[in-house]
């Protein structure tokens, strides 16, 4: 195997590893702290997520949002763009899928399906593109304003569904009503939530590997995500990428959103998501923004999330366990010299010119 | 004589600097000479090998521990803090105090003031480092190196920012150190103030030491040789020229830098097809500024900028390029290639949307690929092939790289800043011949260089910046090294 190939598999699979086994590792501390026994802590956890029935299916559907959710923040951090927005963004594709749910009223489900999809998607879109302007226009950075906008719509969603406009007058509770019947997403296996959504997911990430790596608007991604100055002393134009990118980006949160309300919940309530998108950062970060990576990663957050209730209810451990896995998880991988430090790995194989620095770095990969 | 020590960096490179001496250290970009002083400065770790000091094996793990034994670097880019004194620079972290948090300004002046006179660092302790032109910001990083007791000084590449009179000053000053009993290694990659400044000469190739020579033993064909491992021309050959038409034409152009000062003020050229016309002047004297509005980077505050008879004032980058323009960027890894692509997408980089490399959306990598292959022959750029990363090929090999994009494109005019920044020999003479190729084709070459050399053996015509402004214009005939440096300092 030559170098470069170990070096960037070892980059791509066993810094994640590791740093999900410390997660566990550090979590188990904790559960050990408060009293509590931590293996059957996980034990419940594994229960939970996939031997328990029904457990399993359960775990692919907390997936789907995960995988449109990780790959738009995914696809951000390879314009080099942090969008912290998918959570918003996500809202907005719920409040859009369930307005073309609510409004589209007797028109076939093959065509209600997917109008009903894209419209969510459009929320999404709006919702990252004006952060997207904003940043090109003014440089006002995408980080602040993505954050500011969840807000705008965790309140926003309040405002509608709360005696406002979109609540339900039959309901006591605040929510939407639910959505036309016909514009369900299909049940793929009778008995359980597993939904048409799970395909469209698994679609989505060959679809955004293909955009990144197949298509000029991808390359423009990765080469304003790369260098700035050079895209631009090529004539790329940054500001169009970066706004494409944040619009393409929370079109897939919405798209996720969308299928939340079509496939899972079919109306809207107060408290939507919890957190999926704010999960969906660290999905990311440990597919190291790979399409193809985000598949077991977001599996990964799927089962966790999954299993957590389980894990309460069977070992009174608190289900926010999984929230210091996860913080753990994204510290280690957001630093993977420490990784290196604690576990004495070395990057380089020793031998020839052992200085590395960037000057030489072409020299030392000579035998 | 004492020995200050022998370096192993790995198994090839010893290095036996003496007091008393200026020991040159010489080779291209790439060739291991700043890691190396990186690795004497505690910078960079060395995996195995020893440093011997004074006749003592040390352990160097960091600058503290080199300050300590009395090893002082001046980096290539200067650390002072702009809106502090001389003096409180200098001082900075080991500063004379009159009680707990109190610097005693007083002292510390006079403190930098017996130091600079005594090596004739002429400075005045009280100003401000932001007023300070370069060549006395350079002085203010040499006394802040003497204060904290350097004895061993490294300069890294100290002349590449200065003019020629403050080159001819810098050397007095080193002179004057090893006067003293210092050592100074001098790292550079211009040959002739090798010759001018050293005592001892090393020139490194590859991570390796090709050889310890003396200025007397040795002459600047001799240390290109040794630089790149085969004989150089170090002057260009070319015929006469024979302008046509104007293709490129600036008119009363006005640009501002980031600092909203005029950097370009009131410029006026022309540029004809089958000419280069070189533009001389210390860096930072709006040659950057003028080069970002031509290609559409940087939107001018007054005047016109026309391309082969199209008004790009106002074009963005994308429609410049359509006009003709070929541009190739000074900073390399900021501007010229994108380090993590691989070669092919690099030689790409601004035509990767349109046919044949790309049919709609989608991207025709055999397209692609064909057409790197093509060009990495032709521009002898070597590489393991079209799809290895193009940070790992060397810097000349980049710059081919680069200029094998924009001379690919057939460009009508072609704007060069700093071409050959950075780049080993080989690469130099090879980017050269491009250039005086494409002229000879009809090509208009519009080259910007600090490099006073290269615009004098490049350039049919020498116009001289100096704040912005166009001070003199010279054929090449007429071009004499010594006005222009005094005219490149605003001395005229």
């Amino acid at each position: 195997m030559s170098r470069a190939l170990r070096q960037r598999l070892f980059s791509a699979v066993v810094i994640p590893l590791i740093s999900v086994a410390c997660g566990f590792v550090v979590a188990g501390v904790v559960v050990l702290a408060t009293g509590s026994d931590p293996i059957a802590a996980f034990t419940a956890l594994f229960q939970g997520a996939f031997t328990n029935p029904r457990a399993f299916p359960e775990t692919l559907v907390a997936m789907v949002p995960y995988v449109f959710l990780g790959l738009a923040v995914a696809l951000g951090f390879r314009a080099g763009l942090f969008n912290i927005g998918a959570e918003g963004q996500f809202y907005l594709g719920a409040i859009f899928g369930v307005l073309a749910g609510n409004h589209l009223i007797g028109v076939p489900g093959i065509l209600h399906i997917p109008l009903a999809l894209a419209f969510g998607m459009l929320g999404g879109f709006i919702w990252a593109a004006v952060p997207g302007l904003l940043k090109a226009r003014f440089g006002a950075h995408e980080v602040i304003t993505t954050i500011m906008l969840n807000y705008v719509a965790f309140q926003l969603t309040d405002y509608l569904i709360n005696k406002g406009p979109m609540s339900d007058p039959k309901s006591s509770a605040p929510r939407t009503p639910f959505i036309d019947p016909l514009a369900h997403l299909p049940v793929l296996v009778e008995g359980t939530r597993l939904h048409l959504g799970l395909i469209l997911a698994l679609l989505a990430i060959p679809v955004i590997w293909f955009l990144l790596e197949r298509t000029t608007v991808g390359f423009r991604i990765r080469t304003v995500g790369f260098s700035q100055g050079a895209a631009r002393a090529a004539g790329i134009s940054v500001a169009w990428t970066l706004v494409l990118t944040m619009g393409i980006s929370g079109a897939l949160a919405g798209l996720a959103g969308a299928d939340e309300i079509l496939g899972v919940s079919h109306y809207m309530p107060a408290s939507f998501s919890i957190g999926y998108g704010f999960d969906s950062i660290a999905v990311a970060l440990l597919a190291r923004s790979n399409p193809w990576a985000i598949l077991p990663s977001a599996f990964l957050f799927g089962a966790m999330r999954n299993g957590a209730a389980f894990m309460q209810l069977e070992t009174q451990v608190s289900s926010d366990l999984i929230s210091i896995v996860q913080a753990i998880v994204i510290m280690f991988v957001a630093a993977p010299v420490m990784i290196r430090w604690i576990f004495r790995l070395r990057e380089t194989p020793a031998g020839g010119l052992q200085i590395t620095q960037r000057e030489t770095a072409g020299i030392s990969s000579k035998p | 004589m004492k020995t200050f020590g022998s370096l192993r960096a790995n198994d090839a490179v010893d290095l036996t600097v003496e007091w008393g001496q200026v020991h040159a250290l010489l080779g291209e970009n790439g060739a291991g000479k700043s890691t190396l002083m990186n690795v004497v400065y505690g910078l960079v770790r060395a995996d195995s090998g020893e440093i011997v000091y004074d006749g003592k094996p040390v352990h160097i793990g960091s600058p503290q521990d080199a300050i300590r034994l009395g090893i002082g670097m001046v980096h290539q880019h200067f650390m002072l803090i702009p809106p502090l004194t001389v003096a409180e620079n200098v001082v900075l972290g080991h500063e004379i105090v009159t009680g707990p948090g109190a610097i005693d300004i007083k002292r510390s002046q006079a403190a930098v003031r017996e130091l600079s006179r005594k090596y004739g660092l002429e400075v005045d302790p009280a100003a401000k480092v932001e007023d300070l032109s370069v060549g006395v910001q350079q002085r203010v990083e040499i006394l802040k190196a003497l204060y904290r007791g350097a004895k061993l000084l490294i300069l890294d590449e100290p002349t590449a920012v200065l003019t020629p009179q403050e080159v001819r000053g810098l050397f007095e000053i080193v002179r004057a150190l090893v006067r003293d009993g210092a050592a100074v290694i001098f790292i550079t990659h211009k040959l002739a103030e090798v010759l001018e400044v050293a005592d001892k000469i090393t020139v490194m190739r590859r991570g390796k030491v090709e050889a310890t020579t003396t200025p007397k033993e040795s002459s600047q064909a001799e240390l290109a040789r040794l630089m790149v491992g085969r004989s150089v021309l170090l002057r260009v050959e070319k015929k006469e020229y024979t302008p046509g038409q104007t293709l490129l034409a600036i008119n009363g152009l006005t640009v501002q830098d980031d600092r909203h000062q005029t950097a370009v003020d009131n410029l006026s050229l022309d540029l004809r097809s089958g000419e280069i016309l070189g533009i001389a002047g210390v860096e930072g004297n709006g040659q950057n500024e003028l080069v970002e509005a031509i290609v559409g980077l940087r939107m001018p505050r007054a005047g016109r900028i026309s391309l082969a008879g199209r008004d790009i004032t106002h074009a963005s980058t994308h429609s410049t390029l359509e006009a003709g323009l070929g541009f190739i960027p000074a900073d390399r890894h900021r501007m010229g290639i994108v380090l993590e692509l691989s070669v092919a997408d690099n030689l790409v980089l601004s035509r990767f949307d349109r046919a044949p490399f790309a049919r709609w959306i989608v991207r025709a990598f055999d397209q692609v690929r064909g057409y790197a292959q093509r060009m990495i022959k032709t521009f002898d750029i070597r590489t393991d092939g079209p799809d290895q990363p193009a940070g790992s090929l060397s810097g000349g090999n980049q710059q081919k790289l680069v200029v094998a994009r924009e001379i690919g494109t057939q460009p009508k005019v072609l704007l060069a800043n700093q071409p050959t920044r950075g780049v080993d020999v080989g690469s130099i003479e090879f980017i050269h011949r491009r250039l005086v190729e494409e002229r000879d084709n009809g090509m208009g070459v519009l080259l910007v260089s600090s490099e006073l050399d290269e615009v004098l053996s490049l350039a049919d015509r020498v116009a001289v910046v100096y704040r912005g402004h166009v001070v003199a214009m010279f054929e090449q005939k007429e071009a004499d090294r010594e006005r222009i440096g005094l005219l490149m300092a605003g001395a005229a």
